[in-house]
């Protein structure tokens, strides 16, 4: 089963549900945590891994061989990036701008295009404790995430519970993380900026046609509107977390809230059982 | 010579345009005949890559040289690969800007001016 953590706005807790989860639920099942927030992947940072492969990974860009090039310009017409331009007797390429579809090579009409690797970033895996762990790095200036989570969401194995820990926002990235899950939580704070961003997220995974549920960190701050919202459109709140000044210092020295308060390792079981219960519910609603 | 000028309107008393990929308008100027045109920018709302399409839809339409406020490195690659001249000015307008060019008083650019994705303003490259 693959659940999803993502949200709207970043910040305001992906991260602490995906890690509390991972280790509330390690000694019952095996869990896998893939950390999908490739530009600024932060899971590692709490459940220190010891890291046993590295995997470059690539998309392939254009490659021209001028003395076959006709100049058409069909591959620049092609492309919907830009990422390809015929000048004149040159042809120019960004390879910054590609999205690997491979189809300038295809349009060419004298075979003068052929593909070379680029690597945009690397997978890390390995093992903390008996959580299985891997998360995606982003090469510095790589534009293009979505292929670098498509291949840390490779490594998802079938026979385990998968927590990804998804990028903030609603875009590409996002949709590329959270799409084929089984589950998604949504992650927000009561603030407008949350309810703001939620509604969006919403909007998406709705569009994806996943099933899903909110998670209310820093619950005590902000105002009412947040709830309010998700009463109004039937979104189930599975989680509230208060603000503490305590938790903050927690996060803030790496470590996970219940390792440091193990009170709240039920809480976590508990929003487990609940994602379960509707992800099969769902399955039912579906097969019917 | 056809010359291009950034334009946030369609006449020569328009603002010039800071941004060159994702500016409003092209006036072109032909610099013999002294004839003219506005040129719309349809790029202005694309994904990714505006300085390359704009660039290269300059170049379909003979542009020779550009005045712009300023220019991306990805634009200034495609733009120079077809030898035309990049100028920047600061003149508040269009005429103002083909004076000064006319009368020598800007020098080509050899490399870009800003960085990728300066003309999408604020929000930055998201």
């Amino acid at each position: 089963m693959i659940v999803t953590v993502a949200s709207g706005k970043g910040g305001t807790g992906k991260t602490t549900i995906t890690t509390n989860l991972a280790l509330a639920l390690q000694d019952f099942m095996s869990v896998q945590v893939l950390d999908c927030d490739v530009e600024e992947p932060n899971v590692h940072l709490f459940l220190n891994p010891k890291i046993n492969n590295e995997k470059e990974v690539s998309i392939p860009v254009p490659l021209v061989d001028e003395t076959k090039c006709n100049n058409c310009g069909k591959c620049g017409d092609f492309c919907a990036f830009n990422a390809i331009a015929v000048v004149g007797d040159k042809v120019i390429t960004f390879p910054e701008m590609c999205h690997g579809c491979g189809g300038c090579t295809i349009v060419c009409p004298s075979g003068a295009i052929t593909e070379k690797e680029n690597r945009i970033g690397v997978v890390f895996s390995g093992n903390a404790g008996k959580l299985d762990v891997s998360y995606g790095k982003i090469d510095v200036g790589v534009p293009l995430a979505p292929p670098l989570i498509e291949a840390v969401k490779e490594l998802n194995e079938n026979d385990c519970l998968t927590l990804i820990d998804a990028p903030p926002g609603t875009s590409c990235p996002v949709v590329a993380a959270v799409k084929d899950s089984d589950f998604c939580l949504l992650v927000t704070e009561p603030t407008p900026f949350g309810l703001n961003d939620l509604k969006l997220a919403v909007g998406m995974v709705r569009e994806l046609g996943i099933p899903f549920a909110v998670v209310i960190n820093r619950s005590t701050l902000g105002d009412t509107r947040v709830e309010r919202y998700c009463q109004e459109e039937g979104i189930p709140v599975l989680l509230k977390i208060p603000f503490d000044k305590k938790f903050a210092a927690t996060y803030a020295s790496g470590r996970c809230l219940i390792q440091d308060y193990p009170e709240w390792n039920e809480a976590f079981i508990n929003l487990w059982k609940e994602i379960e219960r509707r992800v099969q519910q769902h399955a039912g609603a579906t097969s019917n | 010579m056809k010359v291009a000028i950034t334009s946030q309107g369609k006449d020569f008393e328009a603002a010039t345009d800071p941004r060159f990929g994702r500016c409003q308008y092209f006036m072109i100027v032909d610099s013999d005949s002294e004839d003219f045109e506005v040129l719309s920018n349809d790029n202005i709302g694309v994904g990714g890559g505006a300085g390359i399409a704009t660039a290269q839809m300059l170049i379909k339409h003979g542009v020779e040289a550009v005045l712009t406020g300023n220019v991306g490195p990805n634009a200034i690659r495609v733009l120079q690969g077809a030898g035309i001249s990049v100028y920047t000015t600061n003149a508040p307008t269009v005429w103002e800007a083909l004076k000064q060019f006319q009368e020598g008083n800007l020098e080509p650019l050899s490399q870009a001016t800003a960085k990728s994705h300066f003309g999408r303003g604020k929000g930055g490259n998201r």
